[in-house]
């Protein structure tokens, strides 16, 4: 594993495996009455999130805690950011109170591999402009794995928003390094221009590619980041390319509906639609957790910050205590 | 170099009679709940239910344990400690659990297993069953129930193996060529330096 995950393209499949298989025992952790185990008691985690989110921060930090882990939360609102405090000078004033991680969110693209440039703990993105967001991408695959029992061949469609997209990039990219075969689906305004280097197929028919899908991955129409309009109406968006009950029924039987979450529903995804059992958006939130703790547990659980290797640093030398017996 | 300590016949021996040893100290297995550390530990448990079943004609819980998250060396080494599955599907309150592993070497492994299974529940007591005794303790834990006793020098590697895991019963020790000799008394000066 990396030091730290700032994109999809930091983890090989072999850690994509990993990390799934690691974030299985997490989750029966959390279905213990205790949910909590002393793996990173004494460490420090920062949650830097820059750009409004609950949902993410809450995950994480839930994550963090059941790891005995110490949080602290750090928003742009009420701290000494919104008094001009630069990312650089908030990152080393984190760096100097000693955080062994910090989970970024900010809204500009490479904001968290500019903070690996001033900070020796790990760093996680947790969602940079629209670039990246692979702690989302790591908890679909685990849903899809865990439900599909496979991702290797499965297909699946990523429909909407893909151009202001981190979750459309990171799963991409996922889904592609661990063999799925992916298909992005929208108007062609909000289709990236480079999606064909992605090793992904496009299609602007949402009705040709449902019959064929395993998993239908719907994204949030994001109006917040769209800065022109890709598109004349929320109802048209709607028509065209809006998951309908009529349309849902189009999937293949034990297939799976998916979305980030929060979902605008009536705009991608219809309310009849998001409550069907096939549809598994709150088992994600659920799996989000697993998953973080996974990723803090692996970033963290290893050699210490600031060595790289792990190789020549006094801690590798420390005896073998008990990998084996004892 | 490497030698075999135990062969299959050796350890079917020795589980069947630890079987009879778990069920006679708390005259009977009611209220007895073996729980395996993973990995091996847990093969060793799932064979000593099967025993007390074929002894007793009654079935004992049995479970495995990952201590993986308990360990007192995480973040030491330049990976993190590889994590096994958890399952322990009854409730342990008030029974008499047989923690249940391979070898036991410093005692660290059964510390953080007991640590593991208190978030689990206040069990009425705790023992412990283990297949090899290698030495060199570093905490103030003994085995209640034990396969076979193996004098060793502390550099010495001994490995249990599973038809679960490794296709073959065996228990295999190896040492580096040029410490030939056993220290019979089991007991090196334990390294300066090693911390906790």
């Amino acid at each position: 594993m990396n030091r730290h995950l700032l994109s999809m393209h930091d983890v090989s499949a072999e850690d994509v495996t990993r990390i799934l298989d690691t974030a299985g025992s997490f989750q029966e952790v959390g279905s213990r009455v205790i949910k909590k185990v002393p793996a990173l008691r004494g460490r420090t985690v920062v949650n830097l999130f820059l750009e409004n989110s609950t949902r993410t921060r809450i995950s994480f930090e839930l994550a963090a805690k059941r790891l005995s882990a110490d949080v602290i939360n750090f928003a742009s609102g009420g701290s000494s950011v919104s008094k001009g405090e630069s990312l650089k000078d908030t990152a080393l004033t984190l760096q100097a109170m000693g955080a062994d991680a910090i989970v970024i969110r900010h809204s500009s693209s490479g904001s968290p591999l500019q903070l690996t440039r001033w900070v020796d703990g790990h760093v996680l993105n947790a969602g940079d402009g629209t670039h990246e967001h692979p702690t989302q991408a790591l908890l679909d695959l685990y849903t899809m794995r865990e439900r599909l029992g496979r991702l290797d061949g499965l297909r699946v469609a990523i429909v909407g928003d893909v151009l202001h997209s981190r979750v459309a990039r990171s799963l991409s990219f996922g889904l592609v390094k661990v063999g799925a075969e992916v298909t992005l689906v929208g108007p062609p305004t909000l289709i990236p221009p480079d999606a064909g280097a992605w090793g992904v197929q496009v299609s602007y028919d949402i009705e040709s590619v449902l019959p064929k899908l395993d998993v239908c991955y719907m994204l949030r129409v994001q109006r917040e980041r769209q800065r022109l309009e890709y598109f004349p109406s929320v109802r048209e968006y709607n028509r065209l390319f809006g998951l309908s009950a009529v349309r849902a029924g189009l999937l293949p039987e034990g297939s799976l509906i998916m979305h980030p979450g929060p979902m605008n529903r009536g705009v991608e995804i219809d309310s009849d639609v998001a409550d069907l059992p096939q549809a598994v958006i709150e088992e994600q939130v659920t799996n989000g957790i697993a998953i973080r703790m996974s990723l803090l547990y692996l970033l963290l659980g290893g050699g210490p910050p600031g060595d790289a290797a792990g190789a020549a640093s006094p801690a590798a030398t420390v005896p073998e205590l008990e990998a084996v017996d004892g | 170099m490497s030698s075999t300590l135990l062969d299959a016949d050796d350890i079917r021996r020795a589980l069947t009679r630890i079987a009879h040893e778990i069920v006679e100290r708390d005259k009977g297995p009611e209220g007895v709940a073996l729980v395996g550390i993973a990995n091996r530990g847990d093969d060793l448990a799932r064979r000593l239910a099967a025993e007390i079943q074929a002894i007793e004609r009654s079935a004992v819980p049995v479970g495995a344990l990952d201590i993986t998250f308990y360990r007192d060396d995480i973040g030491m080494k330049a990976e993190a400690p590889e994590v096994h599955e958890t399952r322990i599907d009854f409730d342990i309150n008030g029974k008499t659990v047989v923690l249940v592993d391979d070898v036991l070497f410093t005692g660290r492994t059964i510390r953080a297993a007991m640590d593991a299974l208190m978030d689990f529940g206040r069990p009425f007591r705790i023992r412990l069953a283990v297949l090899v005794d290698r030495g060199h303790r570093e905490l103030p834990i003994r085995a209640d129930f034990v396969g076979k006793n193996v004098p060793t020098r502390r550099t010495d590697d001994v490995r249990v193996r599973v038809r679960e895991v490794d296709g073959e019963d065996a228990v295999v020790i190896a040492r580096t060529p040029d410490e030939v000799s056993i220290d019979a008394g089991g007991e090196i000066p334990s390294n300066a330096g090693r911390t906790p």
